[in-house]
């Protein structure tokens, strides 16, 4: 397999095309998307690579579609994408729950901007936390995940396409303009060195006959592919095992919505990642995703040069939430304070994990700049006046 | 070491490319890391335009340049609106046909190279428009940010076919330049 791009090598590109890159190192073969800013560079190089590694890359009419074509292509059997901004990703909304319904494996990507409406279309935030977790309607789950540089971006979407299949649900990378924008030194890793996970199939007819049963007992049925000859329901609708609606038996939709976030929640020591800075003696710990934990970096070590014991919780995964994880920390710390580039998101869920154990403080930033590290580094030492 | 450079003048005059083939030098050619960011906003030709490189031999935390340790200026606009974000004692390159007023008091601050580049561009190429290359030469001499064979690598990589003649040209007149302010020749 010859990749139309370099691997096993450095780089130095874009965030977007970095995801680009690595989704296609990960399998991806259809890509359907809308352009938007800051996202329209995934599209771009999408529409590149695609046809040269006998992959397809279409414009949808809108994002609706484009996401509506995503699912479609994967229960024919392709890992596929979607990436879009604000605008797109609550049109997105609708058809992200049919996705998590129907336990269909898709990755979609948001370059969040600022909203809401069109916003601002070339400036960054992080104001759709709660949209990626929680905006499509219904109870459900799936998985988050936030990187904070180009390396992370590709890491992440690697990562992102092997959660989606092993638990055969939607995956949101939620990264923002400012990392999508940014070029960066990356390495691409060499295909030979990367371990990636492939969704399971039917092992027979009879298999075939369950695309919605727990039949192994690990919560993730085997997925039919469309074309190999099974005979498969897939519905939106409330659906037994076998896949056919049953819209009034109450038993049958509490039996099929635990399993779809159950697959979820009981993986989650599979799925939480993150990464500590200083926090075992930090008194201060500030807590973050994405591109202001590198702001929120500089902070702590500044900090920590002018005696101050500070350190930094990094968020990697911020779904599945270890709210656990939170209340550990919120047992060791004195403060915590939550940087965002919104008006308080995470906030309000590192508030839950902290269980009132400790003083909780947000450090809200919009209009599209990241924080620098100064604004941080003040508004902790004017409280510590 | 973190070294922050801040390239600003106004669209067409190819400081965002300036900029790429700097990170670009640093990050493939010299194993350092290295990141790339610009103001980025809906006008392409004419209006303002920076962007900044951040170079380090560890991981970079913050993204941005905080305080420039060099500043390329190649427009009145961003001579005024980025002069006083230099470190002090910084390296200040300004292009001096377009910058006609200067601010002498705040020059004292920084080490300030002002030199005419869009006409030596046009002077050693034939074209004013490989100012930016011909600047990227004078910076990459004067400062060792990255050596020459990095940034030389880094140029061909990111320039049309056909164009390497020039844009290699337009280089080492900027390497020479740099050369020669090293020596106060200039």
């Amino acid at each position: 397999m010859r990749y139309p791009f370099p691997v096993g090598t450095v780089d130095f590109i874009q965030g977007d095309e970095a995801i680009a890159r690595a989704a296609i190192l990960a399998g991806c073969r259809f890509y359907a998307g809308y352009p938007i800013t800051p996202a329209s560079e995934i599209f771009e190089a999408m529409s590149i690579y695609m046809p040269l590694v006998d992959g397809v890359s279409i414009q949808m009419e809108d994002e609706i579609g484009s996401i509506a074509a995503v699912v479609g292509a994967s229960w024919a059997g392709a890992k596929s994408m979607t990436a879009t901004s604000g605008p797109g990703f609550s049109l997105m909304m609708e058809n992200l729950g049919y996705a998590i319904m129907t336990e269909t494996p898709l990755v979609l990507v948001n370059v969040q901007r600022s909203g809401p409406s069109t916003g601002q279309p070339t400036l960054a935030a992080q104001g759709d936390l709660m949209q990626a977790i929680w905006g499509t309607h219904g109870d459900h789950s799936l998985i988050v995940l936030a990187p904070a540089t180009v390396q992370e971006a590709f890491d992440m979407t690697i990562k992102a396409f092997n959660l989606a299949e092993k638990y055969r649900t939607p995956v949101i990378l939620l990264t923002d303009a400012e990392v999508g924008h940014m070029r960066e030194r990356v390495y691409a890793p060499h295909p030979d060195e990367l371990e990636l996970i492939y969704r399971k199939l039917p092992a027979n007819e009879e298999e075939a006959k369950y695309p919605f049963g727990d039949i192994h007992g690990d919560l993730v049925p085997p997925m039919p592919v469309f074309g190999k000859g099974h005979h498969t329901y897939v519905t939106g609708l409330t659906h037994d095992e076998k896949g056919r609606p049953k819209t009034v038996e109450s038993e049958i939709h509490e039996k099929l919505l635990k399993r779809i976030v159950e697959k979820i929640e009981k993986n989650k020591k599979d799925i939480v990642d993150y990464e500590g800075y200083g926090l075992e003696d930090a008194e201060i710990v500030i807590i973050g995703f994405g591109i202001v934990t590198r702001s929120a970096m500089r902070a702590v070590k500044e900090l920590r040069k002018k005696g101050i014991k500070a350190g930094l919780l990094k968020l990697n995964v911020l779904w599945p939430f270890d709210f656990e994880l939170i209340e550990r920390i919120a047992e060791k710390a004195g403060k915590i304070y939550v940087v965002e580039m919104n008006l308080g998101q995470l906030y309000h869920m590192v508030k839950e994990g902290a269980n009132g154990k400790v003083p909780v403080e947000l450090i809200p930033k919009i209009g599209g700049e990241i924080h620098t590290p100064k604004e941080i580094i003040e508004r902790i030492k004017d409280n510590l006046r | 070491m973190r070294k922050e450079v801040l390239i600003g003048g106004f669209g067409g005059q190819g400081v965002i490319l300036s900029s790429v083939i700097l990170g670009r030098a640093a990050a493939v050619y010299e194993g350092l890391y290295s990141v790339q960011t610009q103001a980025y906003g809906p006008q392409s030709r004419g209006g303002a335009s920076k962007a900044e490189v951040v170079i380090s031999d560890e991981l970079i935390d913050y993204p941005k340049a905080l305080n420039p340790d060099y500043a390329v200026l190649l427009s009145q606009q961003a001579y005024e609106k980025y002069l006083s974000l230099v470190k002090e004692g910084g390296i200040v390159i300004v292009e001096k046909d377009l910058i006609p007023n200067r601010n002498e008091e705040l020059e004292k601050n920084f080490r300030v190279h002002a030199i005419p580049f869009t006409k030596l561009a046009e002077e050693s190429t034939g074209l004013s428009l490989t100012m930016n290359i011909l600047t990227l030469g004078f910076l990459v001499k004067l400062t060792g940010i990255v050596s020459e064979e990095a940034i030389e690598k880094a140029v061909l990589d990111s320039i049309p076919k056909g164009t390497e003649h020039l844009n290699l040209k337009a280089l080492k007149k900027g390497f020479e330049l740099g050369e020669k302010a090293l020596k106060g020749e200039l």
